[in-house]
């Protein structure tokens, strides 16, 4: 501890930080974006290989054959689909019956907090369809699971394959799991229905009638999205609600039977590309990997495996994709590629559990562990502690220019009570983004000609935006307004503050971390009140949480190459806002809360140290 | 879940009704292996469980209202002995900014009463309902008990401290010297009222704990209250994750060395204080102070409350705030490791992402930083005594200026 205790190598340190404060943390700011910009150049990853024994070498050859009769039953799923105008119950459970499964079916009902205009629902009433293939010679203690959401009109071919399996393996003696073939209706509300159910949990407040069978405890589970009878590639989904991943193992997985079968394979919609040194192809790694953190990053499960994850069950969506290429895999294929995933699966004895849990792709085959990821945030984290430390030291040593003798000893000690009114303040408007615009939705559609969900959303906008006017406003309540040392210790606990709350988003949803860190740093780094006003309130808007939003919705867009225009991007950004705090109301997603309870506050804090009088 | 990891699994109120319910099944509280708590704990819930909340409100506002008591005595004491050293003319002349002022002093104990109460450890601690709420109330009152001059009140609750959990056993130390410094007696080995004195106060401690000990054994009329409550604490069969450093440690270990290390990690708590009593012979209330730290960090099963304890008499120290030199880091990383516990603790048990490692290493960062705050105040302490003695400014042999360096 040589560093600690020894005063002349303390004071040359310290002094030295201070000195070189700006500097190190422009250099900390650019080495760390430059670190995350290199995650995705091919010779810093590292290839994916499968990390548990059991999933290893089984020389199996699949032999699914009825590729083309679940095409026909995906057809008559169709028909009847249309016929009863929802799901087709009654059809499902007695198709299941025949092919010798265990059906049961669960109801649930849920209003949702205002209407979801991207689905058009809001009072949804369904029922889910489930069928238990029993083990043949196990006991009952484990399962896995293959869904497949039933939507209005597309993914009958889905439905299709699912039961076709379900008759096929019903013919094999190789089981040692459970397998539950499950169609949930309404897709992520009836997955979440039929998850609380099975596992006995009532997280999200909604009605479903408990479950008459059960499997044993769930390994893994595949949902699948099949739209066309021929495809030309699958696409591995993995992100999940809260931005959680499944197991590393699954990926590689689906990605070694890819390359068994000869099926293109792709991940975020793009295939791989091997010309790494080319500015193309590093540029198209990028944009992989930038669409994985985006997408992590709003913490909704973008698929119908992303509810699994949060009940320790290891969760993939593949969907089947047909574009214009010319090789055309068919549905025989697909179900063979499927079988031999699952009795993969079958050979597992422990959950997955060998590979990361922590993770980004910037290609199926190449991945980026969080032990290479985390020093590019470890380093923008950096910039706020030397910050901290900066106004650490300018606040313990005594002001130069003094009026007298007991006044200097009275400044010297930073009044930690001052930052209180601040700190409660802006606490108080977080709650109210918060909960006002769920709570007053009816009162804002009375008097304003807005539907249910612009009402929720402008009203969010409305809040955000009063909370700007605040600094003019509450400077009477201020006590320690006036001194310079009054917004150091401001400005010290709310950048350490802003620390803590970076540093625990990022362990549990790294990329939302890393975002929230690349536009807050800088601000808390900087802002003073003796910067220029204008120009400075200016940028700390723009760089506010939800301007970062609405430039994350253009840029998404970009990366998918389906760049929108100004108003399109606009109302896309609404729906985002709507759909961020459904997300929270129907599935426990924690964005929202921790934009509006914690981030948002604490940047207000930001912006009251700039209008500091 | 998440509560119970912070404040150690076995000293909760769900644990205590389980062993009433057993004991008003007619078998031992002690049978089933989930009960720890001793017998007197069982008799005052038998009465109290229809109001715990607040029964464990009520121990923390005792505890508050104790420490701000003891605090207000200990103050007048301290001035008392800085205006007779003033009068003597036994402080250097350039050091006179480092002598207290009632003004100052003014405030601290409510600060002190405050500094407990609003800390979000104890609130946690209430919250959850930890029995650590009612040990922290008796250990207060021994505090108030012996800065007050009263040897046998000390003493009982001293032993009623000790019975809980043995820990406090090596709070004896301070003690003794506060009251033989109160009552002039001096702290020699070769004096005949040191030792008369010692077996004066051992003879009530023993005393005290032996009828507490047989009136246990009477209110449930067995012995087998001792090994599942003392033997609990010294052999450490739990291995609950908690947030203190035997757990992990006795997870990994193989069975031949346990007893070993057993003893290693059980002597570090007490081995401080025969050192530490030397040094501060003439500050036992620090010393006191610093007993409770090494308590809290190096006890077989901590818990927040235990902390936040003395983490209260913080403020009576302010005085030390100048020469204090790690204050900063260590806040941060107490406070960056307070907000961390609970993100890993759901990341290990409820995502399955994160393992046991994640969540030791908080633990092991907690537990240096807090090592680090309380070496910084005995060093910040000392320091203070030292420059009280050898003058502020010091000035080497030819007159430039020199610096303190702890070696």
């Amino acid at each position: 501890m040589g560093l600690l205790s020894d005063p002349n190598r303390r004071r040359a340190l310290i002094s030295l930080l201070t000195r070189l404060n700006t500097p190190i943390c422009l250099v900390c700011y650019m080495a760390g974006v430059a670190w995350f910009m290199g995650l995705a150049f091919e010779p810093f990853t590292l290839r994916t290989y499968m990390s548990e024994n059991a999933m290893g070498s089984t020389m199996v050859e699949e032999r699914f054959p009825a590729g083309e009769r679940a095409l026909a039953t995906g057809r008559e799923f169709a028909a009847h689909k249309k016929k009863v105008g929802g799901m087709p119950v009654d059809w499902l459970v007695k198709t299941m019956q025949a092919r010798g499964l265990e059906v049961f079916t669960q109801s649930f009902s849920r209003t949702l907090p205002f209407p979801d205009e991207n689905k058009e629902r809001y009072m949804v009433k369904g029922t889910n369809v489930y069928g238990i293939l029993r083990a043949p010679r196990a006991p009952r203690t484990e399962a896995l699971v293959l869904s497949a959401p039933c939507s209005p009109g597309d993914n009958n071919q889905a439905v299709g394959l699912l039961l076709g399996l379900a008759q096929y393996f019903r013919n094999q003696i190789y089981w040692a799991k459970d397998i539950i073939f499950l169609v949930n209706e309404h897709d992520l509300i009836g997955m979440q229905a039929w998850l609380e159910g099975y596992h006995h949990t009532n997280t999200t407040g909604m009605d479903w009638s408990p479950l008459q069978g059960r499997g044993g405890s769930i390994q893994a589970a595949l949902s699948l999205e099949l739209s066309s009878d021929v495809i030309t590639s699958l696409d591995l989904v993995l992100e999940g609600l809260n931005g959680q991943l499944p197991n590393l193992d699954l990926a590689n997985l689906f990605y070694a039977f890819c390359q068994k079968i000869g099926v293109l394979c792709t991940i975020q919609g793009k295939l791989q590309r091997n010309d790494w040194d080319s500015v193309s192809g590093y540029s198209h790694a990028v944009q992989t990997m930038m669409l994985m953190v985006m997408k992590q990053a709003s913490g909704r499960p973008w698929g119908d495996h992303g509810l699994f994850l949060r009940y320790h069950i290891e969760a993939a969506t593949i969907k089947g994709i047909n574009s214009f290429r010319q090789y055309k895999t068919d549905a025989t294929t697909i179900g063979r590629l499927l079988e031999g995933m699952y009795r993969k699966l079958n050979n597992l004895l422990e959950r997955l559990h060998q590979s990361y849990f922590f993770y980004l792709m910037p290609s199926l085959s190449h991945f980026v562990s969080i032990g290479y990821y985390m020093p590019a945030f470890g380093l923008l984290t950096v910039i706020l502690l030397l910050r901290a430390l900066d106004l650490w030291v300018q606040l313990a040593t005594p002001p130069t220019r003094t009026e007298d003798g007991v006044a200097d000893i009275e400044q010297s000690s930073p009044g930690v009570l001052s930052v209180l009114t601040p700190l409660v303040i802006s606490h108080l408007t977080g709650v109210a983004l918060y909960t006002l615009p769920i709570r007053f939705q009816e009162m804002a559609v009375e008097h304003f000609p807005v539907s249910e969900t612009e009402a929720v959303v402008l009203t969010a906008i409305a809040v955000y935006t009063a909370g700007l006017a605040l600094p003019h406003n509450t400077h009477r309540f201020l006590s320690g307004e006036g001194t310079e040392q009054g917004w150091r210790v401001l400005k010290l606990v709310a950048v350490l503050y802003l620390a803590v709350l970076l540093g625990c988003t990022a362990l549990i949803n790294f990329s939302l971390g890393f975002i929230l860190a690349l536009t807050l740093v800088p601000v808390a780094a900087f802002v003073t009140p003796h910067i220029p006003k204008v120009l400075s309130a200016f940028i700390l808007v723009i760089l506010s949480p939800a301007c970062t939003l609405l430039f994350s919705v253009f840029f998404f867009q970009e990366l998918q190459e389906m760049p929108v225009s100004f108003q399109d991007g606009w109302l896309l950004y609404l729906s985002v806002i709507s759909q961020g705090i459904l997300d929270h109301f129907l599935y426990g997603s924690l964005v929202y809360p921790l934009i509006a309870l914690l981030v948002y506050p604490c940047w207000l804090l930001f912006w009251n140290i700039l209008f500091w009088k | 879940m998440l509560k119970l990891s912070l404040v150690t699994c076995c000293f909760v109120l769900s644990v205590v009704i389980e062993g009433l319910a057993l004991l008003d099944l007619g078998v031992s509280p002690y049978s089933g292996d989930v009960f720890h708590e001793t017998p007197l704990i069982i008799y005052l819930f038998h009465f109290v469980v229809d109001y715990a909340e607040i029964t464990f409100m009520l121990a923390d506002v005792i505890t508050a209202v104790a420490l701000y008591l003891a605090v207000k005595d200990y103050n007048k004491q301290v001035f008392r002995k800085q205006k007779f050293a003033l009068e003597a003319d036994r402080y250097p002349l350039d050091c006179l900014e480092l002598i207290r002022s009632p003004k100052e002093m003014y405030y601290i104990p409510l600060k002190v009463a405050m500094f407990y109460l609003l800390n979000p450890f104890t609130i946690l601690s209430c919250v959850a309902k930890s029995t650590c709420g009612l040990n922290n109330a008796v250990i207060a009152l021994f505090i108030l008990s012996t800065i007050k001059g009263n040897v046998l009140l000390s003493a009982i609750f001293l032993s009623l401290a000790t019975y809980q959990s043995i820990y406090p056993l090596t709070l004896c130390a301070p003690a003794l010297l506060y009251l033989m410094q109160r009552q002039y007696i001096p702290v020699n080995f070769r004096r005949a009222s040191f030792w008369w004195f010692i077996v004066q106060y051992a003879f009530m401690y023993l005393g005290s704990l032996f009828v507490i000990i047989c009136l246990s054994f009477f209110l449930l009329g067995s012995w087998d209250y001792l090994p599942s409550v003392y033997g609990f604490i010294l052999s450490v069969p739990d291995l609950t994750p908690n947030i203190g450093l035997f757990w992990y440690f006795f997870a990994e270990m193989f069975e031949h060395f346990r007893l070993f290390f057993l003893c290693v990690f059980q002597i570090n708590v007490f081995f401080y204080t025969i050192p530490l009593s030397i040094k501060l012979k003439e500050h036992p209330v620090f010393l006191i102070f610093m007993q409770l730290a090494v308590i809290s960090i190096f006890k077989s099963y901590p818990t927040v409350g235990d902390i936040a304890l003395y983490l209260a008499f913080l403020p009576v120290w302010s005085h030390l705030h100048r020469f204090l030199r790690n204050i900063f880091l260590v806040s941060c990383v107490l406070l960056a490791c307070s907000a961390l516990f609970p993100v890993l603790w759901h990341l290990w048990i409820y995502a399955g992402s994160a393992n046991s490692n994640f969540y030791y290493a908080i633990t092991l960062l907690f537990n240096v930083a807090q090592i680090l705050l309380v070496s910084d105040y005995f060093y910040a302490f000392l320091r203070r005594e030292h420059h009280l003695t050898y003058g502020l400014y010091l000035k080497r042999k030819d007159g430039s200026e020199a610096t303190l360096v702890l070696k």
